[in-house]
């Protein structure tokens, strides 16, 4: 399994992270060993089977949608790295 | 008599007898943290004007206590499950400065039992590791030898149990995370059907895989703190829908015409021989209390540990999607716009190894892999659930060693990722497949590194498990033959 930079720094970038120059190469390498070691999954006998999205069998759960209300304001915005007027600041996104 | 040796069951059996109050308790756990966290390095946050003010106040308010009352016993917390108003840091650089502003539903029902959080746990960076060298913070030592990991990626809450920094712990367990670290730390590890537990608040790492759990010192203890944390929350769709049970009503040191099952797959190639030896000898030990062991085939490891970290990695690099530096959490200090700002502060924030799970999982979900590994790797997951239904079809309980290695020392693995995924080799496949697992020691080797036994169950079917650890405890003395000895 080969991967090359452009296609490192396209996931990097999809997965909003950033890659040094110096770094690419490292994780190129791993990344190829790993999806080598992950290739098993090509030789087990699948074929035919379902795919299995979660541990159990529940599927759709559903409840009323009902407001609950969380009152603790202030719990929320101290972990906030920037705020101003009780609110989160960001930078300019328009 | 030094009372962290005791078991919270020999402490609630003390409380019962009034030989001694609530604040005894915790005042010696907090001398014997003072004595030996120097050395393991098991905690992010230790909480002891808290932990000491409250047990004041269950003291004053216990004083006519029922014979299982749990308050006033103390419990330490993994560090990625929240708290309210103390640091829940996942041992990241990203949530270092974190404070719950919620509890997770299982520290509501520690706190509805008035038990007592004396610390938060360290943990390889949000449960992704199998050493606890991925910690942000500090890398904790194994009590029994501490030039050795103690596993991971719970490896603080199995060494804090371990080392009596704490009488028990909770865990959570996505791939092993609960068990390896309790094999390598000499202690009993559980992880419950997927369902059992709710996972509200507990941080997500892989959602269809992760469980929290006990650790404890002896199997009654895993059975009490499981009464405790087990059952049906609406905060967590997946939690299911069953009756409450008594564990502990399980234990009935009999094991008698169980049928467990050995595959023969699991010690083979790669289990190191010393283990191998002491898992053999739990065979034997096994057979003459009465089991019916059997050799049987369940060929499905290396797809299985395939399969899980392309799941879990996949699973991860959504779940991990939440951080970037807006509402909580690191933010970078150098960005001009807000693409940077969420590149900089995820890039700066999480560590290598979490990166490399987000890359990794992010290929394999992209467009042109989708088909070739996440495709196959969840089709991958409906044959190992299918193998497994097909052995507990002939038997109760599947025999297996937790790891295929006593605890290895530091900076072993810590440069080969692919090394370091081997080590979940024996666990990953029962997340896979959703079913619960115990790790109980059943030894050392040479030098007197302590050996893990995992025994696996059906669905919901932890009072198996649980009852066939149990007999096998109290036949093999594990606690009264061996201890760690804090060896440098």
């Amino acid at each position: 399994m080969q991967v090359s930079k452009e296609e490192i720094l396209h996931i990097a970038n999809l997965a909003n992270l950033n890659i040094k120059e110096e770094e690419i190469e490292k994780y190129k390498t791993n990344l190829e060993e790993i999806l080598n070691f992950a290739n098993i999954v090509n030789n087990a006998p699948i074929d035919g089977l379902n795919e299995t999205i979660t541990a159990n069998d529940s599927y759709n759960v559903f409840r009323k949608d009902e407001v609950k209300k969380f009152e603790d304001r202030e719990a929320l915005l101290q972990n906030a790295p920037e705020k101003e007027r009780r609110m989160f600041k960001i930078p300019k996104v328009m | 008599m030094d009372l962290t040796e005791l078991t919270v069951h020999e402490l609630q059996e003390k409380l019962k007898n009034k030989e001694i109050n609530v604040s005894d308790i915790t005042k010696a756990y907090i001398s014997r943290i003072d004595e030996k966290e120097k050395d393991v390095q098991a905690f992010v946050t230790v909480l002891k004007e808290e932990a000491l003010k409250k047990s004041e106040e269950v003291q004053a308010q216990f004083d006519n206590r029922e014979n299982n009352a749990l308050a006033g016993i103390p419990i330490g917390i993994k560090d990625n499950i929240n708290t309210k108003g103390i640091r829940t840091t996942c041992s990241s650089k990203m949530l270092e400065n974190f404070i719950s502003p919620y509890n997770a539903t299982v520290i509501e029902k520690i706190n509805e039992e008035n038990m007592i959080t004396l610390g938060k746990l360290n943990m390889d960076e949000f449960a992704m590791g199998a050493s606890t060298e991925y910690s942000y913070f500090k890398k904790t030592k194994n009590p029994w030898n501490l030039s050795r990991v103690p596993g991971g990626s719970s490896g603080g809450s199995a060494a804090a149990v371990a080392a009596n920094m704490v009488p028990f712990a909770l865990g959570s367990d996505t791939g092993g995370s609960i068990r390896q670290p309790a094999a390598f730390c000499g202690v009993v590890g559980l992880k419950p059907t997927y369902g059992l537990v709710s996972r509200y608040g507990l941080v997500a790492f892989a959602s269809s895989l992760d469980q929290i759990g006990p650790i404890t010192k002896d199997v009654k203890d895993c059975a009490i703190l499981l009464n405790v944390i087990a059952g049906h929350d609406e905060k967590d769709t997946t939690s299911a829908n069953i009756e409450k049970k008594d564990y502990t009503k399980a234990l009935k040191n009999d094991v008698k015409g169980l049928k467990i099952g050995v595959p023969k797959e699991f010690l083979g190639e790669g289990i190191n021989e010393e283990v191998k030896s002491r898992i053999l000898e739990a065979i034997e030990e096994y057979k003459k209390l009465g089991a019916i062991v059997e050799e049987c085939s369940l060929d499905i490891a290396k797809y299985a540990l395939a399969s899980y970290y392309i799941i879990a990695c996949a699973e991860a690099s959504s779940n991990l999607g939440r951080f970037d530096g807006i509402r909580y959490g690191y933010r970078s200090k150098n960005f001009n716009n807000i693409k940077e700002l969420y590149k900089n502060s995820r890039s700066e924030g999480f560590g290598e190894e979490v990166k490399r799970r987000i890359i990794l999982g992010t290929y394999v979900l992209s467009s042109g892999y989708y088909d070739a590994y996440y495709k196959k790797a969840q089709q991958v997951r409906t044959l190992v659930k299918q193998e497994f239904e097909k052995c507990f079809n002939k038997y109760d309980v599947i025999l297996t060693p937790t790891s295929p290695t006593v605890a290895f020392e530091f900076g072993s693995k810590s440069n080969n990722p692919l090394e370091m995924y081997m080590a979940d080799i024996c666990t990953v496949s029962v997340n896979i497949a959703g079913v619960p697992a115990i790790s109980i020691p059943c030894g050392v080797d040479s030098n007197g590194m302590p050996v893990g036994l995992q025994l696996i169950g059906n669905n919901f079917a932890e009072e198996t498990i649980l009852n066939a650890a149990y007999t096998f405890e109290q036949q093999f003395k594990f606690r009264e033959k061996y201890k760690p000895e804090f060896k440098i």
